[in-house]
């Protein structure tokens, strides 16, 4: 007895000197043995009792015979899976912290056309937000911005890193928030003027567009021989659409009715982009049209109501499943900031309403990966990927579901956030209980 | 089913009743019982017998004429029970003075609000229709049952349940009136002094009565004050205050206000920042209903935590997990599943959540809120377990009646359609969180 007592004095003290000295445990790389584990490689089925190298912020060696480097980190995952990062295509993470207040938001700029409103620029790297997210899995983000017709430019971020030029993961992309024909419930104007705005909105896009083919024509001339063409002058707005223009990086294309997907879609094709259409609300409606073109599809929240009052109750989740079901590839985001660590259960209502566990965690990890361009880097676990994943102790999409460890790009990220402190500080206060009253 | 209701309604009418609430006799066989207060139990049936629950146990024969539904394989649970909604009513916000006591929900609702129905698909058989949260001192709640189909308000009524009313703290109120009115509060020292006005007003009106009724009712009766009776009917206990508060600051002043008029019974509604002060609101015997997760969308929320529940149940605080959504309500049995995430509850604490402590927020646990003989017959019938990210909601009964069955459920369950509305009306912008609170306050403001 006495000596269990002793013992467990000794081993409280010692905690307390980790705990002091230990104070704000930092990211650590190097090498890294995941042994025992499940790992659910997505692309290439499931490894039973895997290990997996972690080297260079890469995954260097996978599989059942790998062999263990010398001086590895050894975690043994027995019991424990191992999947990719999760990929939320569609969030304003790092460029909104509190909703309310517009000192601390970033994401939409003045104007209706700003596509040079780069989000990479306003990515706070500091944002309590971040470690908040991470700690489920979701490891790599897209910001985007959002306001006029051309908001800006959004940036897919890694959740780790001290600037924002260190989390870029690698992709660009201009938003078109592609001018709605439903509106708003709050928009208390006659339907008249609405109708005379939204026709304008249409004629603008276009306009908008052709005077950006046309500065790449003029651009084009320019690069080609820059001795003799005539430098363009400085139209920001214009020069920030060259890379959907040119075909570079597919444009983002925000629409959510079935007849403005419809009309979009004729858009793209008209100006032949290439293009990737974003919320797809009622993609479900026009879901042969959208498979039939070719268009990927990120679509989401998944949590989130029908959106006419004589659809199925079930509309907003099964989306994923029924656009997938007729062909057409799906990512899936949350369109959240501070809860953008719900990702996994927006995949998993979508895959208990129809889209399948299998095609849930693909629109969450390669999907998302394949249509940034990016699939040779993320997305799945693969020998000289990015050393981007996370370990759980069952299902990630399950609620009850721990994540054990969180890797990004090579880097061991503490599971530790703002939140998971004060559960450390409250679940038991150190103080004696005094009533409220004196 | 709609149909079924309408000419339920008509055969009503033709005999003349009014307002008769609708039963329903049923028995539910093979499934996995989860009573919440007696345990789990598989393999049991519940037999409900015009609209209570009359037995549970096994091989229980249905009498005469009493449907059958086959549950094995599924997992039976009570109805679940949203402390905070405001679905199924017309008006959220009387945000013409600090102090509104006067008003009630009770005179807002809305049977035909298609979020009842939805909320249904999700098991969720009861809500609290609360007042916002633009004052102080705001109106009075009504606790309704999701009895889709009805037509007249009055039967969505949960009858004789506990009066309720709601205070609001912190931000809202303060922004309401004194940032944008210049009237008091506009500090939370302000939101204080506006209450305890409140309550000395009521004193001074309750005994003005008392001294008109002890000289045997001679000379002239007090005015009549209803927003006064009110106030005094919460300081003797009648109506229990729903309290919208975030800081721990404003949550101990207001426990500090209730102890000084003599107020036991407050149930503190968000109360993110309760975790910190979870000590002193077990002491104090307070409840508290909270999101699961929602925390950033402003400032007083911005020290929050999603272990905020865990932290509470665990000090010994009766916890509830709420929506505040028309989204959120039709997953509340997934936002208390995040409480074995976020706090590693167990399957009986996290469903508790959604079931009996709801109930006992609301002062109805005697008669819902679990699986127990001579209980309402409001039961939520799942695919998977309930607390399972995979799990569908397959059944759900109010009083005994089936209001959402999955195989039998068409895409267009309106029970009124607005001849005038255009077929082409949709809506993309999911309400933002605390929008429903301050719901009708771009009115008030002239904003948009």
């Amino acid at each position: 007895m006495i000596n269990r007592f002793l013992f467990t004095k000794l081993m409280m003290a010692l905690l307390w000197c980790n705990t002091l000295f230990a104070q704000n445990p930092k990211a650590e790389t190097g090498v890294f043995a995941l042994t025992n584990a499940t790992l659910y490689t997505v692309t290439n089925g499931v490894i039973e009792n895997g290990t997996l190298i972690i080297q260079d912020g890469k995954i260097f060696d996978m599989g059942t015979d790998s062999s263990i480097p010398a001086g590895a980190e050894v975690l043994n995952c027995q019991g424990l899976s191992v999947y990719p990062g999760l990929i939320d295509a569609g969030t304003q993470l790092g460029l909104k912290e509190i909703g309310s207040l517009q000192e601390t938001r970033d994401e939409s700029e003045l104007g209706e056309i700003t596509p040079q409103m780069n989000a990479l620029t306003a990515i706070n790297p500091n944002s309590v937000l971040i470690p908040v997210t991470r700690v489920a899995g979701v490891t790599t983000v897209l910001s985007t911005p959002s306001g006029g017709m051309f908001p800006g430019t959004a940036a897919l971020i890694n959740l780790h890193g001290y600037t924002p030029q260190q989390m870029f993961a690698g992709f660009k992309g201009v938003i078109l928030n592609y001018p709605s024909s439903a509106k708003p419930w709050w928009d208390k104007r006659p339907e008249k003027e609405f109708d005379k705005e939204y026709k304008q909105k249409i004629k603008r896009l276009t306009e908008t567009w052709e005077k950006a083919v046309f500065y790449h024509t003029l651009d084009s001339a320019y690069q080609a021989a820059p001795s003799s063409a005539e430098k363009p002058s400085y139209f920001p707005e214009i020069a920030a659409l060259l890379p959907a223009v040119r075909g570079e990086e597919p444009l983002l294309v925000e629409v959510n009715k079935d007849s403005d997907i419809l009309k979009a879609l004729a858009w793209v094709k008209q100006h032949r982009i290439k293009a990737v259409f974003t919320g797809v609300k009622e993609g479900w409606r026009v879901a042969d049209s959208l498979a039939a073109a070719k268009v990927p599809v990120i679509t989401g929240p998944v949590l989130s109501t029908p959106s006419r009052g004589y659809d199925r109750y079930d509309k907003a989740y099964a989306n994923a499943g029924l656009m997938k079901k007729a062909g057409v590839k799906v990512a899936i985001r949350t369109s959240e900031a501070e809860n953008v660590r719900n990702l996994p259960y927006h995949a998993g209502f979508a895959a208990a309403y129809g889209l399948g566990k299998k095609e849930a965690l693909e629109a969450v990890t390669i999907v998302p990966a394949e249509i940034f361009g990016l699939a040779q880097e993320m997305g799945s676990l693969e020998k000289g990927k990015q050393a981007t994943l996370f370990i759980t102790d069952g299902d990630p999409f399950e609620t009850k579901t721990q994540v054990k460890q969180v890797f990004i790009k090579g880097w061991k990220v503490p599971l530790i956030n703002r939140q998971t402190l004060l559960y450390d500080e409250f679940l038991e206060r150190s103080d004696q209980v005094v009533s409220p009253t004196k | 089913m709609k149909r079924y209701f309408l000419s339920f309604l008509l055969v009503l009418g033709s005999l003349g009743i009014y307002a008769q609430i609708p039963n329903g006799s049923v028995l539910i066989q093979n499934g996995t019982v989860l009573t919440i207060t007696q345990g789990t139990r598989k393999n049991t049936d519940v037999l409900i017998l015009e609209g209570k629950i009359a037995k549970i146990g096994t091989d229980l024969k249905a009498p005469k004429g009493v449907k059958v539904i086959d549950a094995e394989g599924l997992f039976v649970m009570p109805g679940i029970i949203d402390a905070h909604s405001h679905i199924a009513i017309d008006a959220v916000n009387e945000m013409t003075s600090p102090v509104t006591a006067e008003v009630w929900t009770g005179d807002a609702l809305n049977p035909f609000h298609i979020s009842i129905y939805r909320a249904l698909a999700g098991g969720v058989t009861i809500s609290h229709a609360m007042h916002g949260s633009a004052n102080a001192i705001g109106g009075q709640n009504e606790t309704i049952k999701h009895r889709y189909g009805v037509t007249d308000p009055e039967l969505l009524r949960m009858k004789n349940a506990t009066r309720t009313i709601k205070f609001a703290l912190g931000e809202n109120p303060t922004r309401v009136h004194g940032k944008y009115h210049n009237v008091p509060p506009k500090s939370r020292m302000g939101v204080e002094a506006v209450i305890r006005n409140a309550f000395e007003e009521a004193l001074a009106y309750q005994k003005k009565w008392k001294e008109y009724k002890q000289q045997g009712g001679n000379g002239i009766a007090p005015e009549y004050n209803l927003r006064l009776q009110t106030l005094v009917d919460i300081l003797n206990g009648e109506v229990m205050i729903h309290c919208h508060s975030y800081r721990a600051d404003e949550i101990l002043m207001l426990m500090q206000v209730c102890e000084d008029y003599g107020i036991k019974k407050i149930c503190f509604q968000h109360v993110n920042e309760g975790f910190k002060i979870a000590p002193e609101l077990a002491k104090f015997g307070a409840y508290a209903s909270v999101f699961s997760d929602w925390w950033a969308y402003k400032f007083e929320v911005y020290y929050s935590t999603a272990y905020n529940a865990a932290i509470l149940t665990n000090n010994g605080v009766t916890t509830s997990i709420n929506s505040d959504s028309d989204e959120l309500i039709r997953h509340l049995y997934h936002e208390a599943a995040k409480t074995q995430k976020y706090g590693e509850l167990s399957d009986e604490q996290a469903l508790a959540m959604i079931t009996i402590n709801p109930a006992k927020q609301l002062g109805i646990d005697q008669r819902v809120g679990s699986i127990e003989v001579g209980k309402d017959g409001d039961i939520a019938i799942f695919k998977n377990h309930p607390l399972s990210i995979y799990a569908i909601p397959q059944m759900t009964l109010v009083d005994g009646i089936l209001h959402f069955d999955i195989h039998n459920d068409p895409d267009d369950m309106r029970v009124y359609v607005n001849p005038e509305e255009d077929i082409d009306t949709a809506n993309f912008d999911d309400h933002g969180h605390d929008h429903k609170c301050l719901q009708g306050l771009e009115l008030f403001l002239g904003e948009k």
